[in-house]
């Protein structure tokens, strides 16, 4: 809650006189609603976007069809092997879950820091979240042997007294992600209320008015529901924000606990974290750049946003290279055979390209970004958080790959390469993303109308 | 008893069945079936037959003769709403009987042994069979037989394969129809009265050869009763090299024998006495692995192999000279005239050093030294080799000559080529082929198949529709060795005989009875033809001698006794040469697939071949140089031309294999030889001619690349310097193989824990298991492995393993639970190997407990890591995790669910893993469970050596020992306390609870400095 005469709106939060505001002058609350509910309500259905949503749906298709047929044969229509015993499924959960990241740290933990700039890309930042967590939450299940006996991961009750075996860092893994994926839902549904009661208001038809009425629970925005309100939020914030970091820590733990060299390692998690930030806040800005251009939205997404985005995937990307820095400092460090030599074979050996490759996406390619030109032209940073995206998955692949081709016994050293079905489910999930970020721009008020109003000057409550 | 059964009977099915019907039809039963179901079968009874037609004898008749059409349709919603119940128990037609009284020694769940005998090439192996309820389910050696001391070797372990394999031939045909046995008695016997008034002429037996003595009986009386027919024994990885010899070098075939317990010194002239399928093979590797044991300090056995290909046995020489095979005969000639054997000649200078220093040893050793000549070497080198013997004073003490094994041995290659001269003639009316595949295997100057097709009347006796089949009249389809009577002799004469462990499948006829049609009653089993011969061999009580010979394994003392043969010097004429410049083509038998009869058996295939690690296919073995050389890389198909017949085959480079000179395996390419083994690889036999059959003039031309070889171990060299990060020493100091030579070995018996890491057992995180009863484990002797495989097809054997094809092991998922890592040490010329079989190490700090998620792989109370079948959901976070990388994973669905054959093959007591399942080696969990129940009832505790698992039990080489470490008297225990003891990747902290003993060499300190290092 506002108070106080410090409590500028953020519109003439300037901390440099050049820097772009985070809102374009001249809104209103009038502007700033239509604006964000037009796109829903009153904006036809163009060609772009059904050509869009038809791409993304084939990839759906795909993504069906290659998972019946894996439930139907079993894993071994991967690439997958032994040694390489994990393979795309892992890579993409990872990366996907890294993804995910975005979403609760803009709305959490900007929240509590009162970065209120976050709230014109929180929305669709937290859509994007839910969608990358879902899609992640399928490679988990997807890569098991019997998936059909998924639910024995759980700790429920079971008739012969067996749990799950709790010093495995997966039982770890099954509790974040499933707690993060039902705070980042409940975070991302409470948020949505008021505007789903703004919706109703503004539905013209009353089959969507009463859709958006049902979700909206009642809202009738009175001053009593606005403090309850502002209580759940900052509650649920606090509780999200641990998980920011804890998520991508346990997820970490599969490889850390393991004692593969190249996995076995301390500087995981945080290396993890700050991995999962950087390719989340690229994610936004893949996201952003072009629902902005193509909705007219520049005047609620800024440069400012785009900038701010373009910092924090900076000094992120910079403690992903500090991480392998040090992994390979300690690697050479430690003086053991087994580490050496896994460096010398991400170096130098078969994936070695790989492991190149993601140097140049993850650390050379964004170093572009100290240039503020770079920051204000949306191609650049369009293509840079392309370059990360791209980057951090292959960052995954070597880390699952490349340490597992060739651990202790050089005579089970083997090699893996993906097959067509490993790319099916991923272009899959991909397109199971696109999907429903599709649908989720033309369903849901994309940017938080209720928290971009409180940003107007018209929010200012001046004290008598 | 039999009153109620009848009754029981007669409820059952009509038709009145008397005892005295069923005596009186079994007395003129010279028609009736051989193997019966049911005494109403026997009997031929009306009832039988009816029920045979009718399936619900009793019921079908209920029903009115003239049904209504409401009838019907009644009936028939009836009858499918039945079909489904079923569907879910098919009842056999005969009347079942549960057993109300147990036969004597069965006890359901606990599966009896038989001993038994395998007749391989003209050499019997012997074998304990397992049979669970009457089906013989897994093959193990005899530790009573004389030649066999308990081991066994790929061929008999795989042996079970084959007799359950669904694609053998199941019925008799003629030209590719159906027929009855009766059918084919009727067409014999006419041509046979042809024959009786020729005498036989126009009859000739091609068989394989053999060393029964019934059938050599047999074959006598076939004689007789036809004098002028011809039996003509071929296989194509025959002796007649060897016997050739022994022709030269005595003037008469002897058979040779070797005691390698009494040889200091062993000198092989390319032979390959200790892989499988050479005679005596258990008994050499046994005597081999005894002597080498470093604990003998000086009395350690030195080794030198002079070896054109290089194969598992001289991988574990202590010296090897890498040699064209076409230049083996020089060496020998050299070294005969260094030891006074006659030979002489010049060797090239890069050999001089080596031949003087193997004379010099071999003279130091005089009456304790042996050279070992290979079977497919020239007669000229088996002749120096035998004066060579003689110089040495070994005949008696390390080498022992006797009368032959084999039954009326013959040159096989002079014969087939008379009978092909024969046929072609139009002199052979009468063609009978016994267990022979001629078609596919003899060589390819003889134009087999055409002059066959010449032949009035061609009947093939044999376990397979082949490519024989193809031109044959009749075929009789045959019984394995498993299903028969019969009997066969070991390496050194003991006479075994092989019982059945089960009627035939397919109600084949065995050779004994398919022969017997000719002189006797078509009629006559083969326990009949069998017994005779015995009852007039056997002096005395025959039938406890029998019985006693049945439950042995072995009739005794029918071992050969030594013959006194005097040699004639090694002054022998020259085998054919083949220019130092042309390139020479080696064939060899294969070490797995034998001669490619061994083609459909999916166990074989699978298992990576000794040195190569191969599997799937065969390759053109060249040196890495002679590859650089020629611009091959691995994966090239290069066309092999001999005398204008040529053949396409993928390029192995293979280290220390001499240059210049090729190797291609016999036995692939097979174009009949059922689901397994058509059409995989290439036939060398095409290339191969009669007067050329082990080496050739070649040349070898590059027509394609890229061909894909299935080869489950990723690396093989110790150390690589083409490789990221270069040469290191002992693979990249992960001190996995560890060795000495003898005199450091002396000087520092505990060399195999020096410059390794170890931690101390206390630093782990978790309190320490305690074992109050048992607590397993196990040592492997990596001296004593001689790289031959059987442990892995025993395993296969015991577990219910599943075959995954070749794609899949491309893939790297084969699921053999042991497996065999061979290393190369030093550069490609001549490296060192080393064969190291890797199980599950069954840690006690198990990486894989702690990172299953759902606690399907867990600490057992005697040690080791259960592996939860019903509980695993398949992550595979334990083979991640595992640094041994010995955990399997059922990718697909591997097992066959269907086939009936397989059902009845599997073991018991393992369970059959599905899809989406990690399984490993469990220390055969089955047989300790055996056991200690059995110890539990007795109220005592599990003997030393009562446990043994599939793997030690087949070994050869006796390098597998198993047991019970909380006994400090136990020999696993004894042997886990010497030096020699070490773990695989000690540092890891894993603490396995198998263990290795590190090698020690006893090279020749002269020819110490040559050693590539």
């Amino acid at each position: 809650m506002r108070e106080g005469p410090e409590e500028k709106t953020i519109l003439q939060d300037m901390p440099w006189p050049d820097e772009p505001p985070v809102m374009m002058p001249g809104q209103t609350y009038g502007t700033v609603t239509d604006t964000i509910a037009d796109a829903v309500l009153k904006r036809p259905i163009g060609v772009g976007w059904l050509s869009g949503l038809f791409i993304a749906g084939m990839l759906v298709m795909v993504l069906l069809v290659a998972v019946t047929y894996l439930f139907i044969r079993g894993v071994g229509i991967w690439g997958i092997e032994i040694p390489v015993a994990w393979g795309f499924a892992i890579i993409n959960f990872v990366w996907w879950i890294g993804i995910g990241h975005a979403g609760t740290l803009i709305s959490a933990i900007l929240l509590l820091l009162k970065q209120t700039w976050r709230n014109s890309i929180n929305r669709f930042a937290e859509a994007m979240t839910l969608f990358a967590v879902a899609c992640a939450g399928m490679f988990p299940l997807l890569h098991m042997g019997r998936p059909w006996l998924a639910y024995w991961m759980f700790p429920y009750p079971s008739s012969m007294g067996v749990w799950p075996q709790f010093r495995s860092p997966l039982v770890w893994d099954v509790f974040a992600v499933s707690t993060y994926a039902t705070i980042s839902a409940v975070f991302w549904y409470v948020g949505l209320v008021p505007d789903f009661a703004t919706m109703r208001e503004k539905a013209q038809h009353p089959l969507t008015r009463k859709l958006y009425g049902m979700f909206a629970m009642g809202w009738r925005g009175s001053a009593r529901h606005w403090k309850r309100y502002e209580s759940l939020y900052l509650l649920l914030a606090g509780l999200a924000t641990p998980l920011v970091l804890s998520v991508h820590t346990v997820v970490s733990f599969d490889f850390a606990v393991a004692i593969v060299p190249g996995w076995h390692t301390t500087i995981f998690p945080p290396y993890f974290v700050a991995g999962a930030i950087y390719s989340g806040f690229a994610m936004v800005l893949v996201l952003a750049i072009p629902i902005r251009k193509y909705y007219h939205l520049e005047a609620l997404i800024t440069m400012r946003h785009l900038q701010n985005s373009a910092k924090v995937m900076l000094a992120t990307g910079l403690i992903v290279g500090y991480g392998y820095f040090f992994e390979t400092f300690i690697g050479m460090y430690s003086g053991s055979t087994y580490e050496r030599f896994m460096l010398q074979n991400r170096w130098f050996g078969q994936y070695a390209p790989l492991y190149w490759a993601l140097i140049l996406c993850n650390i050379l390619i964004p170093q572009i970004l100290w240039f503020p030109k770079m920051r204000s032209n949306t191609v650049v940073l369009f293509l840079v958080s392309l370059d990360v995206l791209i980057g951090m998955w292959l960052e995954r692949f070597v880390i699952v790959v490349t340490s597992l081709s060739r651990d202790y016994l050089p005579s089970s050293w083997g090699h893996y390469a993906p097959t067509r079905w490993d790319w099916a489910i991923f272009l899959g999930t991909i397109g199971f993303f696109s999907a429903a970020m599709f649908l989720f721009i033309r369903i849901m008020p994309a940017i938080s109308i209720f928290e971009m109003r409180q940003l107007l000057p018209e929010a200012e409550v001046k004290a008598e | 008893m039999e009153k109620e059964s009848l009754v029981k009977i007669e409820a059952v099915c009509p038709g009145k069945m008397e005892l005295a019907v069923v005596q009186e039809k079994l007395s003129r039963a010279k028609s009736g079936p051989q193997y019966w179901r049911s005494l109403e079968e026997l009997a031929q009874s009306d009832g039988f037959f009816e029920m045979l037609h009718r399936e619900f004898p009793r019921q079908a008749s209920v029903w009115p003769e003239g049904t209504s059409r409401r009838d019907f349709l009644k009936l028939m919603s009836a009858s499918m709403a039945l079909a489904g119940l079923s569907a879910c128990v098919k009842m056999p037609l005969e009347p079942i009987v549960p057993y109300v009284r147990q036969p004597n020694e069965v006890i359901l769940g606990k599966p009896l042994f038989f001993a038994s005998a395998m007749p391989f090439g003209a050499y019997g192996s012997p074998v304990l069979v397992e049979s669970h309820e009457g089906r013989p389910t897994k093959i193990e050696g005899n530790p009573e037989h004389p030649a066999g001391l308990g081991a066994s070797d790929v061929f008999s372990q795989a042996s079970i394969l084959d007799m359950y394999d669904p694609d053998r031939s199941q019925t008799i045909t003629y030209v590719g129809e159906l027929r009855t046995w009766s059918d084919y008695v009727v067409a014999l016997k006419g041509a046979l009265n042809t024959q009786k008034a020729l005498q036989g002429a126009g009859l000739r037996i091609l068989s394989s050869p053999t060393s029964s003595p019934a059938m050599g009986s047999l074959m006598e009386q076939v004689q007789a009763a036809f004098p002028q027919s011809k039996w003509v024994q071929w296989e194509p990885v025959n002796r007649d090299n060897v016997r050739a010899g022994s022709q030269l070098a005595f003037g008469q075939y002897v058979e040779t024998r070797y005691n390698l317990d009494k040889a200091d010194i062993i000198l092989s002239l390319d032979g390959d006495f200790i892989s499988s399928g050479f005679p005596g093979f258990l008994y050499y590797a046994r005597q081999f692995a005894a002597r080498r044991n470093p604990d003998l300090k000086q009395k350690m056995s030195r080794f030198y192999s002079i070896q054109s290909t290089p194969t598992n046995t001289s991988g574990k020489a202590d010296h090897r000279l890498p040699v064209r095979a076409s230049e083996v005969e020089q060496v020998a000639r050299a070294i005969a005239a260094g030891l006074g054997a006659g030979g002489g000649g010049s060797v090239p200078p890069q050999y001089q050093k080596f031949v003087a220093a193997v004379v010099k040893d071999l003279q130091a050793h005089k009456g304790a030294a042996v050279v070992i000549p290979g079977d497919n070497q020239p007669p000229a080198v088996h002749a120096l080799a035998h004066a060579m013997n003689a110089a040495l004073g070994a005949s008696g003490n390390t080498v022992i000559y006797t009368e032959s094994v084999q039954v009326k041995p013959q040159d096989q290659t002079a014969a087939l080529k008379d009978l092909v001269g024969e046929m072609n003639a139009g002199k052979v009316d009468l063609l009978l082929i016994v267990g022979a595949n001629p078609v596919y295997d003899a060589p390819a100057d003889f134009g087999f198949a055409d002059a066959m097709d010449k032949v009035p009347l061609r009947v093939q006796h044999g376990l397979y529709q082949d490519e024989t089949y193809d031109h044959v009249h009749w075929h009789i389809n045959g019984t394995h060795y498993l299903e028969q009577w019969g009997d066969t002799r070991a390496f050194d004469g003991t006479a075994s005989i092989v019982q059945p462990l089960i009627a035939p499948l397919y109600n084949g006829k065995s050779a004994y009875e398919f022969l017997f049609a000719l002189v006797g009653s078509s009629e006559t089993g083969g326990y009949e033809i069998v017994r005779k011969y015995w009852q007039g061999q056997i002096k005395g009580d025959f039938d406890a001698a029998w019985r006693k010979a049945l439950n042995d394994g072995y009739i005794a003392d029918t071992a050969f006794p030594a013959k006194a043969v005097s040699s004639k010097g090694g002054n022998v004429p020259a085998g054919n040469r083949i220019s130092p410049d042309v390139m020479e083509v080696i064939f060899r038998r294969d070490p797995l697939i034998y001669d490619g009869s061994k083609a459909n058996n999916g166990w074989l295939q699978e298992t990576p071949k000794p040195i190569t690690n191969l599997c799937w296919d065969n390759a053109v073995l060249i040196s890495p140089n002679q590859a650089k050389k020629s611009g091959l890389v691995t994966g090239d198909i290069v066309e092999i031309d001999v005398n204008g017949r040529k053949v396409k085959g993928p390029i192995w480079p293979q280290p220390g294999h001499p240059d210049n000179s090729i190797t291609v395996f016999l036995g692939y390419g097979r174009t009949k030889a059922g689901r397994v083994g058509t059409d995989v690889g290439f036939s060398a036999y095409k290339l191969r001619s009669s007067d050329a059959p082990w080496y050739a003039e070649t040349k070898i031309s590059k027509v394609g690349e890229g061909f894909g070889f299935a080869h489950p171990q990723g690396f093989q060299y110790i150390d690589f310097s083409d490789l990221p990060g270069g040469a290191s020493d002992d693979l990249y100091g992960r001190h996995v193989i560890r060795k000495a030579t003898l005199q450091d070995f002396i000087k520092n018996p505990d060399f195999a824990h020096e410059g390794a890491e170890s931690v101390p057992p206390e630093m782990t995180m978790y309190p320490a298991y305690q074992y109050t009863e048992l607590k397993w484990g196990m040592t492997i002797d990596m001296n004593s492995c001689i790289g031959c495989k059987t442990c892995i097809v025993a395993c296969q054997a015991e577990n219910n393993i599943p075959v995954v094809g070749k794609e899949q092991t491309m893939r790297g998922r084969q699921m053999q639970w042991l497996r065999v890592d061979v290393y190369y040490e030093g550069g490609t010329e001549n490296p060192g190997m080393y064969y190291q079989p890797v199980p599950c190490q069954q840690c006690e700090d198990a990486p894989c407990e702690i990172v299953c998620p759902v606690g399907a792989t867990v600490h057992s109370t005697e040690g080791l890591n259960d592996m939860v079948y019903n509980r695993c959901v398949g992550t595979r976070y334990c083979s991640n995790n595992c640094p041994y990388k010995v955990r399997r994973f059922n990718f697909l669905l591997w097992q066959d669910w269907t086939t009936p054959q397989y059902k009845m093959m599997r073991n018991p007591e393992v369970s059959i893993r599905s899809r989406g399942v990690m399984e490993k080696c469990t220390y055969c969990v089955q047989r300790i469970a055996h056991g200690r129940i059995t110890a539990e009832k007795e109220n005592r505790k599990v003997r030393d050596g009562e446990v043994i698992t599939a793997c030690q039990q087949a070994c050869p080489a006796g390098a597998i020992v198993f047991g019970d470490l909380n006994d400090p008297n136990s020999r696993v225990s004894k042997i886990k306390a010497q030096q020699r003891n070490y773990n695989l990747l000690e540092d890891l902290n894993t603490r396995p609870r198998t263990s290795y003993m590190a090698i020690v060499q006893n090279p020749n300190p002269e020819l110490e400095t040559s050693e590539p290092s």
